[in-house]
C-alpha cells in the first residue's frame, strides 16, 4: 500500500543504547563456534561488539531515559506533546498499554493521545506511517515515535543463529508539520502467511507459559532454545530480504519517478552487514550510501536499527544539512516498508547511553 | 570440485559433505555456515552471487552447489 504526506518533517532523533557491552570474542564457545568461524562470522556478518540491557531493564526504561534527557536539556517540553507512539514487541506487561505506563512517568495531560503498535524490524516505517497520519490532524502538532526492544531477554543465550546478531536500544523521534512542502512517499506491505517464520512461540495466550515451554531443547541441527524464545527462519528471512524487499523499493523508485542516483543515504534496517552489501548489490546502490556497520557496534535492534543508525552515522550531517534519504524496515510479520523523504536539518541527532 | 569440498571442509571440518544429500536439513550447514560459504565461493571462484540466489535449494547438496557456482562461471570447468 502506497501513501503519500506532505508539509510535515522529522524534527529530531535520539537514540539511546544500554551501557552494557558483549563482545562476541568472549561469548563465541557458548554456540559451540571454533575461533576460526568466530573470525569468519566477525568479517562477513559483522558480528563483534553488542550492547545489550542487564538484569530486568525494559524498553521503556530506555526510552523514558531518551525522553528524561530531551526534556532536561530544553529539546522537549512536555506542553508540547500531542501524541506518544510506542512500536515494541517488548512491552513492560500483556496490559496496560507500555506508552501509557510511560505517559503516566512522565505525568503528561490528558490530551494527549498514546497508543503502542507490536512491530519488529520495519516498526519504526509503521511509527512514522502512524505519525504522519496524526499530524493531518489540526489538534495534533507534534508527535513523538518511541521505537525499541529489549529482544536479548527473549533470545536463549546458546541459540547460534539468534543471540550473537541481538541488541537492545530505544529511541525517541520527533515529528511536527511544517511550512516546507516535503513530499514524503512510504510503500508499506504485510504477508501473514509467513508469520511464523520470526516468532516468539510461547508465552502468550495461544501458548500460554509452562514448565514444558521454558524447557531449552537440542534441536535436530544441534541449535537450542525454549519455545518461549525468538525463533527466525534464517534461510527464509534472508531470501525475503533479497526479493520481497527490494521490489518494494524499486516499486516505489518507479511510482514516485525518483532516481536511485537523487538517494544521498539509505538508511535499511541493520539485520546484518551481509544482508546489507547484497541488498546494495541488488539495488545497484553504491556501498558508502548504505550504512551497515551497526551491528558490529551495538547489535539488530529491530525497530530501533534505523533511528539508531541515523544517530551514529549522520549525526553531525544532519545537525547541518538536509538530505534525501530512502528508509526500508522488514522483518516480523512478515511486513516491510520502504520510505523517501528529506531529512534536516535537525534540532538534535545524538546517540547517548543509559 | 576440490576447491568447492575444501572450502565447506575450511568451514565445517568435522563433516563429511559429499555423504550428505540434505546438508542443511542433516544440519551440516546452518544459515551462517551459508552466508561464510557464499563469501567465500565469491573470493575463491572470483563471483558475486545474487542475494536471491542465497536460497535452500542451491546450497542443497555439493551437486547443487556445483550447479551454482557453474552458473555464474559460465563454464564446466569449477
Amino acid at each position: 500500500m502506497r501513501f503519500s504526506f506532505s508539509k510535515k518533517k522529522i524534527s529530531g532523533i535520539l537514540s539511546v543504547v544500554p551501557r552494557n557491552r558483549v563482545r562476541f570474542e568472549d561469548e563465541f564457545e557458548n554456540y559451540g563456534f571454533s575461533r576460526d568461524k568466530m573470525k569468519a562470522l566477525k568479517k562477513v556478518i559483522g558480528i563483534d561488539e553488542r550492547r545489550i540491557v542487564r538484569g530486568e531493564v525494559c524498553t521503556s526504561d530506555l526510552c523514558q531515559a531518551g525522553l528524561e534527557y530531551l526534556i532536561e536539556k530544553g529539546l522537549l517540553k512536555k506542553e508540547d506533546i500531542d501524541a506518544m507512539i510506542l512500536i515494541t514487541q517488548t512491552p513492560d506487561h500483556f496490559m496496560p498499554p507500555t506508552s501509557n505506563i510511560l505517559h503516566g512517568k512522565l505525568g503528561l495531560g490528558h490530551e494527549v493521545v498514546c497508543f503502542d503498535i507490536n512491530q519488529g524490524c520495519s516498526g519504526y516505517l509503521y511509527g512514522l506511517l502512524q505519525a504522519f497520519l496524526l499530524l493531518e490532524q489540526p489538534m495534533i502538532k507534534k508527535v513523538l515515535l518511541l521505537a525499541g526492544d529489549t529482544l536479548s531477554r527473549r533470545s536463549c543465550i546458546h541459540d547460534r543463529n539468534i543471540y550473537p546478531l541481538i541488541g537492545d536500544a530505544g529511541s525517541v523521534t520527533i515529528l511536527e508539520n511544517t511550512d516546507e512542502t516535503n513530499k514524503i512517499h512510504m510503500n508499506i506491505k504485510s504477508d501473514g502467511a509467513r508469520s511464523d517464520w520470526l516468532i516468539i512461540p510461547a508465552g502468550a495466550f495461544r501458548l500460554p507459559s509452562s514448565e514444558k515451554t521454558r524447557q531449552v531443547k537440542i534441536l535436530p541441527d544441534g541449535n537450542r532454545r525454549s519455545e518461549e524464545d525468538f525463533y527466525m527462519n534464517g534461510p527464509g528471512i534472508f531470501l525475503f530480504t533479497q526479493t520481497d524487499v527490494p521490489m518494494a523499493i524499486k516499486e516505489l523508485f518507479e511510482f514516485t519517478s525518483i532516481e536511485l542516483e537523487e538517494i544521498d543515504y539509505f538508511i535499511f534496517h541493520q539485520a546484518n552487514r551481509f544482508i546489507l552489501e547484497k541488498l546494495a548489490e541488488k539495488l545497484g546502490v553504491p556501498k558508502e550510501k548504505m550504512p551497515n556497520d551497526i551491528v558490529e557496534k551495538y547489535g539488530n535492534s529491530s525497530s530501533a536499527t534505523i533511528p539508531v543508525t541515523i544517530s551514529h552515522s549522520l549525526d553531525k550531517i544532519l545537525l547541518q544539512k538536509r538530505l534525501k534519504i530512502c528508509l526500508a524496515g522488514f522483518g516480523v510479520g512478515l511486513s516491510w516498508g520502504t520510505l523517501i523523504m528529506d531529512l534536516g536539518p535537525l534540532a538534535f541527532c545524538e546517540l547517548i547511553e543509559n | 570440485m576440490d576447491k568447492l569440498l575444501s572450502i565447506l571442509r575450511e568451514i565445517r571440518p568435522e563433516h563429511d559433505f559429499a555423504a550428505s544429500e540434505d546438508l542443511i536439513f542433516d544440519g551440516l550447514l546452518d544459515s551462517f555456515d551459508i552466508v561464510t560459504l557464499v563469501a567465500k565461493m565469491e573470493e575463491g571462484f572470483g563471483i558475486t552471487i545474487r542475494g536471491e540466489d542465497v536460497q535452500y535449494n542451491n546450497f542443497k547438496n555439493l551437486k547443487n552447489i556445483k550447479r551454482l557456482i557453474k552458473r555464474y562461471l559460465k563454464s564446466d570447468e569449477i
